[in-house]
Order: C-alpha cells, then structure tokens, then sequence
C-alpha cells in the first residue's frame, strides 16, 4: 500500500472516535502495545535531541524499501510515532521524501507536530525524510 | 483576608477557555498573568504619552520620563533599596545576571572560587560557567538533600578566602525550596565573598528587603509579579555598581564621547545603554502597586494555604512522588507518578484546560540529581482557588487511569 493510501486508512479510523479522549486512548494503547525498536538502536547517536521527551530514530534499507524504527520514553509521543511508522516505514525513499503529513491535522493531532511543540515529532519527521534523502542519493 | 473570587475579576485573561474547558491556570512560576489595573498603565502609555525619555524637550517625553522614574522609586521603595540609581532596568533576571557576571571578568582572577547552589536555574548556572572559562576560576557547586535543601555544613567547607563570588537562588524555580539567603550572605561576607540572588521566584511571595539582607546583587523580573514581559530590574550596592564596567555601550550610558574617549554616565545610566522597555518599566511599577495593595503577608497566607492544601490532595493519588518538599516553600509542586512521563500528564491536563510546566524547568542539574527526565509543575498564584487545585488533583488522576 502507498502512502497516500495508509494515510487515508489512518483518517478513517480516526474519524469514528467522537473526542479527544477517544483519541488520546487509543493513541495510549498503540503507544503501550507497540514494540517499535530494537533496543540495540537506542543509543545516544539515535536521540532527537531538545526535547521533553526523548525520540530514538533508526532506518535501513531493505531492498528498495526504507524500514524505520523509533522509540520514545512518553507514551503519547510513542503513540504518534507508531502512527507515523506505519505511514512511513517500508516505502521507497523518493515516496517518502514526497509525502507530506497533513494526516496528522486530519485526525486531530495537530498540536502534536507544531514546530514549537517540545516532543520531537517534527525533528523526527524531518529526520525520516533526511533518511530518505540519504538512501535515495545511495540508490541512485 | 483576600477576596480571591474578587481578585479573579481583575483578571481577563482568568475568564478564558481552553479546549473548551475553563482555564485552570497552573503556571505562574513560568509568567504570572497581568491583571486589568497593569493592562490599562500599558494602554494607557501608548494611548497618551508613548515618547522616548531623558532626551527630549517636548512634553511627551517629560511625562514619559516622570512615569518611568516614578516606577524606579516605587521599585527602589518595594524592595528597601537605600537610593534609586542602586535600581538598574533590564530585561529581566537573565540580563541582571549576565550584566553582574561580565562585569566581574575584570576583577575576578585565575584560581578565584565562586559557588552556586545546586539548585539554580540554567541562566543561573550557564554565566558563571562562562565567566569561569573566561577568567580561569573554578566554579564549585553548594550540594543538597533529597528534601531540596541545601546543605549548609557543605557550604560552610567550600567557604574560604578564595572565594570571591557566591549565587544563589531565593527560590528554587523547580523545587519551591526558599534558601537560607541572609545566612548565605553574611557567610559570604565573612570571607569577603560578594553575593548575587536570583529573586525571580521569591518575588511573587517575599518581599525581600536588600538592606535587611546586605545582599550585594538581587535580580528580579517582572513578568513573575503580575507585570508584563521583558523588564525586570538589577539591585546592586552602589559601591559595587561604580566599580563594575559598563556591560554594553550605547546612547544613555555615555556622559560625553568623542572618537579618541568615551566618559560614561552615573548610575544607573551607565548601565541602561539604549533606549529601555519604558512602558514595560511604568507597567512593573503598576504590578508592584496593585500586588502591595493585596499586601504581600497576606498574599503568603493565602498560597501557604492553597500549597498545603493541594499537597495533601496530590499525595492521594496512588504513585506520586513530591520534588523538594523543604520545610520552608513557595506554592510551588513537582511531582511525578511512577512509571508515567511527565510529558504524557501535561499533554491531558492541557487537553483538559489545566496549564501546568513539565520538563526539567532549566534546571538540568536538579533532574539528574533525583534521576528523572523531568517533572510536573503546578505553581499557585494569589488568584488560583482550592476549586482549581481540586480540577488539577481530578485531571492528573484522570491522566493516571488513562496512562497507567
């Protein structure tokens, strides 16, 4: 499935929970139930830096496909991430470097990914495209 | 007594919602809001005589200038300063402080000590830090308890004649702790050391008296007491005031320049380059009016109450661990549940209309101390109500349940 498309799935579901609430416990459960990253690629290099909470990101190429995996030590934080895993994980680094995240308005987690939120979500997001950057410059 | 339903009404930005709750405001350690009596001296200053002061002939400016110097004697008389040009304008406490810190790099030498508490705010710790790199001192630290407190055993061992320079805060931004100052002070001085407090947190609860306290350097803003951002106000003694350099040049520091020399202005010009926050400045005197007028022992009183109050309601919740917990507090609780980040309670009490901090609070070296990320902080004003502390207690319950 393309990117496009899960992120759409992902405004689906959303789109049956009536609150916040509803929301931010499913958010919670994603973010309990998720094993996200090989704790083997939690090190210091892998930390977005200046945030709250800590954000660990880490890519490899499978074949032409970029697999991320990531982490963080809030639980909310670790739910958005979970989300934005399964809309970026496994695509092909130019599909990545393209896709935009207004998804994440869409399903009322905006405030989440404010540049000036402390929770590392925007400099992961940035992080998942220099990835991309990064591996398509090798695949080509 | 105060009448807080009262003073609430003073209060515009108090009526507000929040993700359609109503605003519990929890973060007055960071900003204390400004109340209408504050508002109306800034409109009132850009409606009628907004003019750039000292300077001109016209009428504008005198009234500018008779304004902002009225607001120098109000500051000068709140804390006991014995003469006005000992009350320098700044932008705030981190400005007092790097003002203080660069005018010791010429008197401070290689091998001086000075000391900071452990429980200081990173713009507290970071000057120092860069003054001892400039002048090769050595920075040593004054540690503390588990409760937040200081150890003042350990103090009196780093004290010696070395020491040229000790910092400390009033209050702890992130704990509440209120320090021993005046014993801090006189030690210091017994060692010839000169003092410099953070008053940032205490100034909202005490009213501090410089004289009282011989303190040599007491910093302040004025966003924490009901005034508006980006001005606070440097106290410092005016021998030592004369003897320190100018921290930045510029217009209203000079007394006459020529391209070969410069003669700098008395005090406080000397030290006031550039064109001030004169409206922020007659604002400040307005916030220090409207908070006497409630009257500071009985500002106190109230939030003594409301930090008892929500602390034995805090300490109910299954989990949660109370930050400083010294025997002598401001209204302020950190606190964590264990097996939760404070981010994920601050994300739901803001969904929930609660403003609260979380995080390490500039204050880095206090989290590593217990071993944590961060904490929650609720901090209590004069204006907050026991019906707001009970919506906290509800909300961070909720955030557990929710979390856990």
């Amino acid at each position: 499935m393309g990117i496009k498309a899960i992120q759409e799935e992902i405004v689906d579901e959303f789109s049956m929970f009536e609150d916040w609430m509803q929301r931010y416990e499913y958010m919670i459960e994603l973010g309990k139930s998720l094993p996200l990253i090989n704790e083997k690629y939690k090190t210091e290099d892998n930390i977005i830096k200046g945030c709250q909470s800590k954000v660990w990101v880490h890519a490899e190429l499978e074949e032409d496909k970029l697999v991320f995996t990531a982490d963080s030590d809030a639980i909310i934080t670790k739910g958005i991430i979970a989300i934005l895993i399964r809309a970026f994980s496994n695509q092909k680094p130019q599909d990545i470097i393209d896709a935009d995240t207004e998804f994440i308005d869409e399903i009322g987690l905006k405030e989440h990914l404010s540049p000036t939120r402390a929770n590392g979500l925007v400099s992961m997001v940035k992080q998942l495209k220099l990835y991309a950057v990064a591996y398509q410059t090798q695949l080509n | 007594m105060l009448d807080v339903l009262k003073i609430r009404n003073d209060f515009p930005i108090l009526n507000r919602e929040v993700n359609g709750k109503p605003l519990v405001y929890l973060d007055n350690a960071a900003t204390s809001q400004t109340p209408q009596q504050v508002i109306d001296v800034i409109v009132d200053y850009y409606s009628r005589y907004n003019a750039n002061i000292h300077r001109g002939v016209h009428a504008l400016s005198q009234e500018a200038t008779d304004m902002y110097e009225q607001a120098r004697l109000k500051i000068q008389a709140h804390f006991n300063m014995e003469k006005s040009h000992e009350v320098i304008f700044t932008s705030g406490t981190t400005h007092g402080i790097n003002l203080i810190a660069n005018g010791f790099s010429s008197i401070i030498k290689e091998g001086d000590e000075i000391l900071v508490s452990a429980m200081e705010h990173h713009s507290n710790i970071v000057p120092w830090q860069m003054l001892a790199e400039r002048t090769g001192a050595v920075l040593k630290v004054i540690p503390m308890n588990d409760e937040g407190e200081l150890l003042m055993d350990e103090y009196d061992q780093l004290l010696s004649n070395n020491t040229k320079l000790v910092f400390c805060n009033h209050v702890s931004n992130a704990l509440g702790t209120v320090n021993p100052i005046a014993e801090i002070i006189k030690k210091a001085h017994e060692v010839g050391a000169a003092v410099l407090v953070d008053g940032a947190q205490a100034s909202p609860h005490i009213k501090a008296d410089v004289q009282q306290l011989d303190v040599d350097f007491y910093t302040v803003s004025a966003h924490k007491m009901c005034g508006p951002t980006g001005v606070g106000v440097l106290y410092g003694k005016d021998e030592w005031l004369n003897k320190l350099p100018p921290y930045q040049g510029g217009g209203e520091m000079i007394a006459e320049v020529t391209f070969e020399k410069t003669t700098y202005a008395d005090l406080p010009h000397k030290f006031e380059a550039g064109t001030p926050n004169i409206c922020g400045g007659i604002a400040f005197g307005a916030a220090l009016d409207y908070m006497n007028n409630l009257g500071f022992d009985e500002i106190a009183t109230y939030e003594n109450e409301l930090l008892e109050y929500a602390t034995q309601k805090l300490l109910q919740i299954e989990g949660l661990r109370i930050y400083g917990t010294a025997k002598e507090k401001t209204s302020v609780i950190s606190f964590n549940i264990e097996g939760i980040h404070p981010y994920d309670i601050g994300t739901i009490l803001d969904k929930l209309g609660i403003a609260v901090r979380t995080g390490h609070h500039c204050a880095q070296p206090i989290m590593d101390f217990y071993g944590i990320p961060g904490t929650v902080r609720a901090s209590f004003s004069f204006y907050n109500t026991k019906e707001e502390v009970d919506k906290l207690v509800e909300g961070v319950e909720r955030a557990r349940t929710m979390l856990v």
